[in-house]
């Protein structure tokens, strides 16, 4: 599914690297999580998979499904079946959250060659993931994010995976700002797209999230490397014991 | 002070082809308005007023020809909209393409026609109105316009317009000069819209007097037309009675040179008027708001929202005023106006101002300009929406505070339609 080979990424405008030879491989059907300390270039990572600009490569490869994901534009990605659950969503005055919803969704099913979603078909489709997710329909007559809270700008990134069905979805600290009930909801929300093809990369501080999401394998990022790949008892011990053992071991 | 010799060589220049005769009170108002402008001049590059658009094209002798684009490649507006229309062909009244201009509770008439009867409504509005606009700044174009201009409808409504009317412009000729005179006086718990579109000429000069009665709503909402190498003086000046409503909105696409002049007077309290523009402009294109809104009574509500799209160095003006009267106590006035460059050839000067002379009021101005969000612009790629239409969508969210300042519903899809057309067009 998500083949990434030594990628090495640094600030276009600066002098300053970020990721230092990153390999990773999600096969489909699986959950990976990445943890690691603050700056380590997780979100960073997330951001150069989708093609955010301000980013070089200077090494490596990013592959889905065996496509070069670095030779794509941010929306061929998308329509490739990548998603990035953003750690902090953007919020967009003057945009309906719902004509933002409908034009994403009918520019990705162009993309795949398939006919506009009918007005009516969308709402029921849009209603239906909502409601799951307890987003309440006010909340979608909104402009994008707009005075949403935190906890609320989470769930509308989980109704958009939800109503996008990707393949490959990245979720950058879906979790952080959400109370328990809502992390349940969110939890619940992804465990319903796991279908045994569709493939997760969690990344998270908190051992807790991984408690709903089951991850097949957990990944530990420091300086922009993977230092540590290990099973779900890998989570366990960083919260346990911190970073610092794992550090001084790579050291 | 006697006026400087160039500025007189202009006037004469410019108005040395405008022979017009009227009769009756309207052949008075127009003496009275030669005699204005003969002390006034016609506007030059110095004047204060005219800091940031050059008035030469406006004011020369003849105009500069403008190639007719058409309106084929422009999206069109109010087509679908049930509308009595009311067209001019190059500045000159068609009847022949016009609908029957009867409409329960509104009477409609040509200018020329009306200044032949004695004790017409309009004779207490026509000239008159413009005249009162002239201080504290001079307007000395929408007084040339009052002295000479060659047609014109008057628009009276006693009750609810079943339909709005709609005034078309069309511009057939490279050379064509008009100018167009309007009256509308919208009486006691009467209410009207005004709708017009089309790009009118080479060069048009138009002003729109407009009287809304104690109680009465109007309602306008214009696109300026297509044809980029048109020019346009426009005047609007409303005098609004109290619990009175007025709003207006401008869409401006295409156009050399457009200045849009605006003069609200608040005369009766608790009236509210509401002036809104959004403003597209690619290349060689000046776009000029000029709005003077004068609170002269109590607990009155103004709005003036101005948003402008600019790139490849179209250039973008606006000089919005609020002049709150001594006495117009809990006035609330509002000014916002914003420019979105979406490249760094293009250019806004804003020159936003207040004045207050009453204590207890409640006004806020602002302007901005900026470029288009690249994290939302990213947002919404990594959505799945190309980056074009997600531009697209960021610009009708830059100016969609402007359109929801038209109430009616589907003319407001109209425009948005109109904008979405300009905007696949001028995609880079
Ligand atoms: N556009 C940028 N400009 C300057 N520095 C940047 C930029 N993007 C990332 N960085 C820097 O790169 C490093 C990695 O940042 P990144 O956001 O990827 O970390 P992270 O692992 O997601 O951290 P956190 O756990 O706090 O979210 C940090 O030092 C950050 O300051
Ligand atoms: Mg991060």
């Amino acid at each position: 599914m998500l083949e990434i080979n030594n990628l090495h990424v640094k600030l276009e405008e600066e002098d300053k690297v970020i990721l230092r030879g990153v390999d990773l491989l999600v096969k489909p059907g699986e959950v990976h999580a990445i943890m690691g300390p603050n700056g380590s270039g997780k979100s960073t990572l997330s951001y150069v998979l989708s093609g955010r600009g301000g980013y070089q490569v200077t090494e490596g490869s990013a592959r889905l499904d065996g496509q070069d994901l670095l030779a794509m534009e941010p929306e061929e990605r998308a329509a490739a079946g990548l998603f990035l659950a953003f750690q902090y969503p953007v919020e967009i005055p003057g945009v309906g959250n719902m004509t933002f919803l409908r034009t994403a969704l009918n520019a990705q099913r162009k993309a795949q060659g398939l006919d506009d979603l009918s007005a009516g078909d969308f709402l029921k489709l849009v209603r239906e993931k909502a409601k799951a997710l307890k987003i309440d329909a006010e909340m979608l007559k909104r402009p994008v994010n707009v005075g949403f809270s935190g906890g609320e700008k989470k769930r509308n990134e989980i109704l958009q995976m939800a109503v996008l069905e990707p393949k490959m979805c990245i979720l950058d600290e879906t979790d952080s700002g959400l109370d328990v009930d809502a992390m349940k909801l969110v939890a619940d929300g992804v465990n319903a797209l796991r279908n045994g093809r569709r493939s997760f990369l969690v990344i998270t501080h908190y051992q807790r999230l991984l408690d709903h999401i089951k991850p097949d394998v957990v990944h530990i990022m420091a300086a922009g490397r993977i230092i540590r790949s290990g099973g779900p008892d890998l989570a366990l011990e960083v919260e346990h014991n911190g970073y610092a053992d794992l550090l001084a071991e790579v050291k | 002070m006697a006026l400087a010799e160039a500025k007189r060589a202009t006037l004469a220049a410019r108005t040395a082809g405008l022979t017009v005769v009227s009769e009756g009170w309207l052949g008075t108002a127009r003496a009275a308005a030669r005699a204005r402008l003969a002390a006034m001049g016609l506007p030059a590059r110095r004047d204060e007023y005219w800091r940031y658009t050059d008035p030469t094209s406006l004011t020369a002798a003849d105009p500069s020809p403008a190639r007719v684009d058409g309106e084929e490649e422009e999206t069109p507006v109010f087509t679908a909209i049930d509308r009595v229309k009311l067209v001019f062909v190059d500045g000159v009244f068609d009847a022949k393409a016009s609908d029957d201009p009867r409409l329960a509770g509104v009477e409609i008439e040509r200018l020329a026609e009306a200044a032949a009867r004695p004790g017409h409504w309009a004779r207490d509005l026509f000239g008159v109105l413009e005249a009162r606009g002239q201080s504290p700044v001079d307007r000395p174009l929408a007084t040339m316009n009052t002295a000479y201009a060659t047609d014109g409808v008057l628009i009276r409504a006693t009750a609810r317009a079943r339909k709005p009317i709609s005034l078309i412009y069309i511009h057939k000729s490279e050379t064509s000069d008009a100018i167009l005179h309007h009256c509308i006086k919208v009486e006691t718990g009467a209410d009207l819209t005004v709708l017009e579109n089309g790009p009118a000429a080479a060069r048009f000069c138009k002003v729109m007097e407009v009287e809304v009665a104690d109680g009465g709503s109007f309602h306008h909402v214009r696109a300026q037309g297509p044809d980029h190498e048109r020019r346009a003086v426009t005047h609007v000046f409303a005098r609004l009675g109290a619990r009175s409503m007025f709003k207006s909105f401008t869409l401006t696409a295409n156009g050399r040179l457009t200045r849009n002049e605006v003069v609200i007077e608040l005369a009766g309290a608790d009236s509210m008027a509401h002036v809104a523009g959004a403003t597209m402009g690619d290349g060689d294109f000046h776009h000029d708001d000029t709005v003077f809104v004068t609170h002269a009574a109590e607990r009155c509500e103004s709005r003036q929202v101005f948003k402008k799209v600019l790139k490849n160095g179209a250039v973008g003006v606006f000089q919005g005023k609020i002049l709150v009267k001594a006495g117009a106590q809990k006035t609330d006035g509002y000014q916002i106006s914003q420019s979105l460059l979406l490249d760094e050839d293009s250019q806004f000067l804003a020159k936003p101002e207040l004045e207050i002379y009453a204590d207890d009021v409640k006004c806020s101005h602002g302007s901005t300009s900026g470029a288009i969000d690249e994290t939302a612009l990213f947002y919404l790629q990594s959505r799945g929406v190309p980056k074009r239409a997600a531009q697209a969508l960021l610009v009708l969210a830059f100016l969609s505070e402007a359109i929801q300042e038209i109430d009616d519903e589907a003319i407001a899809e109209d425009i948005r339609g109109r904008l979405e057309g300009w905007l696949n067009r001028h995609a880079r």
